[in-house]
């Protein structure tokens, strides 16, 4: 079989594999982060694609801030067994243990449990280059960003000394201490995912297929009521819908969409003819113009 | 459906590049409700009587707002009926020239935005220079602010003339001419009442119908050229070599050479991606297995019906990018391909001014400065020329010290040293000699801070070897500095060849037979990396390790005492770094041993 050769979503996918690979031949210690949603269940089958029939030559890493749907996790827990991959799995466990969570803790609960557990993890293991499934069509100032970039020691970006990036000519030299983030996806659009995902039978967490659950309405947004550990504002009750999600994050922090689209074609159909891009459905972006710019200075991802 | 295109924008300062991107994707109903929202919110912030800004969906850095200038390549994704986008938006101001050249390695095609009221002005040939040093072959003119000139013909018929004419004399193979309004969108996507006169294709209609991808037949049907990332090996009885296909296609049981070895086997099996193949082609990420044991790792490549350039100089184009300046001589790391590797730009040739294409004679280059370089490296390397084949003519020179990409270039030609050069043979050779004196020439190089105490072992290891009979010499400052080399200072040029200068004396007295002891600070590990390519296996490296605090304690010459108060520039450990030593033969501290203690290791380690 002759495969086609140009189709848009073979050229992302190749300049995709040959990112991993360059990464996987010039950094001393990579890490896949694996956050368990599309773009990651999209990046783990890349890497499955690019080393293969090696498995992918570094493991893959989860912050879990242990308010994740359910769902996530196990689905989690069988890819990693079904595909044989090194998981690891790190929680600020020091935050946990003081009590910090979703609702009383606001913008510092993404701070503490997701942008320092991850500086804390990459530390720990001494990673010096970790993917990422970032995509400049998803803000603004990741549209500016490099696909290999630079994080100082303290893990910070600066978007003023961005290293040029010429051709495929990746320059990976790290001096001690310094990291670097790698995305793949970078020039892949949400389209071009669910796409991929459809053509390649890419499996996901079932919480993207819509299914009666749980929820409430929220300040325009459908959360739902994943566990027990669920609070509620004054008036909220809890009302079975039929409803999936876009993206998937922390259950208290993620917005959900009413839908009757169970199979991935529908899926598709149905994210190709919405015209909201899906950073709506995440509360946290909404809080200031140019939020993200200013987390990823601080070493968000 | 076309394939993917991806274009850049580019032009001088306030040209409108944003706003005409921004304007398409408008018109063309391309935005997402909330980025529009978001636009309209933010033009409601910070712009003109309520009016959409549509700059605003470009810029996206706080910096930039605030600055009011695009100081980045920001990329934006569209799909028409027809075909997907990748448009590179890029920087116009004259600091930022290599987030352009960023932008113009990534496209196939560049929009050049030209303000009708100002004309081509000196950026508008820069950008033009730059995208064709980065291999652009396709052009569109977008003659912008048509409003403000009357929408008179003559004027754009002018500018275009005047574009096709460069433009042409450098690589272009197509060029576009379309008179535009960028904030009222005419021409842009689609056809202008005010000016009837034009006759051509609107700016997005245009883009959706050119050919000007990679993927071109005559690209598949050409020979092959693999370069090879990496080596796979999942278990002990599968070897697979691991790489995109850069040009041609590959069968099973082709036969294929490896370069630059030159060793040939079969192909037995492909892998596309994950899935077996009879054959790939162009643009394809493969894992090939061959049908024997060949020596094959990152860097190589492997061709078929090509015969790239095998060579250890060739000359190139260079756009220089770092603030520090481009000093010939010095080592730098060249990556080309997936083969990154020790390299020296030998001279500046000359440098091309950006106005006229002109060549002006230079020594070194400065950043956002083009000129044309000879470069040498330390092996042969697998290459071609940028016009022939983008992954294997295009590269990048990395500083060794800070990490940055300091240039970017594209190969012209080879320039087939090593088959040029010939040594001389002569009837006795360095052995012979060598044999005479009953001895194995060496030359142990000592490193290390000012009173550190190499001087004081060199001279007790010499005395030690005199009195074995060993025919020797020491090289330091004295003998050195005020001979040989009293032509030189302390800049950082003179530094490099200070130290080359004295390697290359080493070797020579290697050669004569002689063991020979040096003496010098030589603080930086690239100096000391260069001496060793210099003298060869015979180089060993002894890193005398004092401390700076017993060595600023005793400070015989009182250097560190001037040094303390700024009587002397660069001096190490104080205003210079002292790099230690990643791959020394020996360390020894003469504040831990006796001298007698260290000539004793000195004699065991090398004379033994």
């Amino acid at each position: 079989m002759i495969p086609s050769q140009n189709s848009h979503l073979d050229a992302l996918e190749a300049e995709a594999i040959y990112i991993m690979r360059e990464v996987a031949a010039e950094c001393e210690r990579p890490v896949m982060l694996y956050s368990i949603g599309k773009d990651s269940s999209v990046m783990l089958h890349l890497a499955m694609k690019a080393f293969y029939p090696e498995k992918p030559p570094f493991p893959f890493l989860h912050i879990d801030t242990t308010w994740k749907f359910r769902e996530m996790i196990s689905f989690r827990d069988r890819k990693a067994q079904e595909l044989g991959i090194e998981m690891l799995v790190y929680t600020n466990v020091e935050a946990q243990k003081q009590g910090v969570n979703p609702f009383d803790h606001g913008a510092a609960y993404t701070d503490i449990m997701k942008t320092q557990a991850l500086k804390d993890a990459l530390d720990k293991y001494k990673f010096t280059a970790a993917f990422g499934g970032g995509r400049r069509d998803e803000e603004k100032s990741r549209a500016k960003e490099r696909i290999f970039s630079f994080r100082n020691s303290a893990h910070a970006w600066d978007p003023k000394n961005q290293r040029p990036e010429m051709w495929k000519l990746y320059n990976t030299r790290l001096k001690e201490g310094e990291s670097m983030r790698v995305f793949p996806i970078s020039n892949w659009t949400e389209k071009d995912i669910w796409q991929y995902i459809q053509r390649e039978k890419i499996d996901i967490v079932p919480l993207y297929f819509a299914a009666e659950r749980p929820i409430v309405y929220r300040d325009g947004n459908i959360i739902m009521v994943d566990d027990e550990r669920m609070r509620f504002n004054e008036g909220e009750e809890i009302e079975y819908k039929k409803v999936r999600f876009r993206t998937l994050g922390c259950y208290p922090l993620t917005g959900g969409c009413e839908s009757e689209a169970v199979t991935l074609d529908e899926i598709v159909a149905e994210t190709l003819a919405v015209i909201t891009s899906e950073r709506t459905s995440r509360v946290i972006d909404h809080e200031a113009l140019g939020s993200m710019e200013k987390r990823k200075r601080e070493g968000y991802f | 459906m076309k394939g993917l295109l991806k274009f850049i924008t580019c032009g001088s300062v306030d040209d409108g590049k944003s706003t005409l991107i921004g304007h398409m994707l408008y018109d063309a109903k391309l935005l997402f409700t909330d980025q529009q929202k978001t636009l309209e919110l933010d033009s409601r912030l910070g712009s003109r009587d309520g009016q959409l800004d549509y700059s605003l969906l470009l810029d996206g850095l706080m910096a930039e707002r605030e600055q009011g200038i695009t100081i980045d390549v920001a990329y934006r994704f569209f799909t028409t009926e027809r075909r997907s986008f990748i448009v590179a938006d890029c920087p116009g101001h004259e600091q930022y020239t290599r987030n352009m050249a960023v932008g113009a390695s990534f496209a196939d095609l560049a929009i050049v935005l030209v303000d009708a009221t100002k004309g081509m002005l000196t950026q508008t040939r820069r950008h033009l220079r730059i995208c064709a040093l980065m291999g652009i072959r396709h052009f569109v003119l977008a003659v912008n602010k048509m409003d403000l000139v009357s929408y008179d013909r003559r004027i754009f018929e002018e500018i275009s003339s005047e574009f096709k004419g460069l433009a042409f004399s450098l690589t272009a193979e197509s060029v576009m001419a379309i008179p535009v309004c960028a904030t009222d969108g005419d021409n842009v996507t689609g056809a202008s009442k005010r000016m009837a006169w034009y006759k051509g294709r609107s700016l997005l209609k245009y883009l959706e119908e050119i050919d000007a991808g990679d993927e071109d037949a005559a690209s598949v049907n050409d020979g092959l050229i693999m370069p090879i990332q990496r080596v796979c090996r999942p278990n002990h009885t599968f070897r697979g070599f691991q790489g995109q296909i850069e040009s041609g296609s590959i069968s099973v049981n082709d036969e294929v050479t490896v370069l630059p070895g030159g060793e040939k086997a079969l192909v037995k099996v492909i892998y596309c991606a994950d899935k077996t193949a009879d054959r790939a082609t162009l643009g394809q990420p493969v894992t090939l297995s061959l049908d024997r044991e060949v020596d094959v790792s990152r860097g190589n490549v492997l061709v078929k019906g090509k015969e790239p350039e095998i060579s250890s100089a060739f000359t190139a184009v260079l756009l220089w990018m770092d603030s520090e300046e481009l000093v010939s001589g010095k080592h730098y790391l060249l990556k080309c391909g997936t083969k990154t590797l020790p390299a020296t730009v030998m001279s500046v040739k000359h440098r091309i001014d950006i106005n006229n294409g002109k060549h002006v004679s230079a020594d070194k280059l400065f950043k956002n400065e083009i000129g044309e370089c000879d470069i040498l490296l330390n092996e042969n390397m697998v290459f071609t020329s940028l016009a022939d084949n983008k992954a294997l003519g295009g590269f990048i020179l990395i500083d060794r010290l800070s990490n940055m990409t300091s240039a970017c270039g594209a190969i012209k030609h080879s320039l087939r040293r090593s088959t040029n050069i010939v040594w001389s043979d002569t009837d006795i050779t360095g052995a012979m000699r060598a044999e005479l004196m009953k001895q194995e020439p060496l030359t142990i190089w000592f490193t290390g801070l000012s009173g550190a105490g190499k001087t004081v072992l060199a001279n007790a290891l010499e005395k030690r070897l005199y009195a074995l009979g060993k025919h020797t010499m020491i090289l330091d400052g004295d003998n050195i500095r005020h001979g040989l080399n009293r032509n030189l200072g302390f800049k950082e040029v003179d530094r490099i060849e200070n130290i080359r200068r004295i390697a290359e004396v080493s070797k020579l007295m290697n050669d004569a037979g002689l063991i020979v002891l040096t003496s010098f600070i030589s603080p930086h590990e690239e100096q000391r990396d260069n001496a060793r390519r210099i003298i060869g296996e015979s180089f060993k490296l002894v890193h005398v390790s004092t401390s700076m605090a017993i060595c600023e304690s005793r400070d015989v010459k009182g250097l560190y005492a001037k040094a303390r108060r700024g009587e002397i520039p660069n001096f190490t450990g104080i205003t210079d770094v002292y790099e230690v030593p990643g791959k020394a033969d020996l360390t020894v501290d003469t504040a831990e041993l006796s001298i007698d203690e260290a000539v004793e290791i000195l004699m065991k380690k090398f004379f033994t």
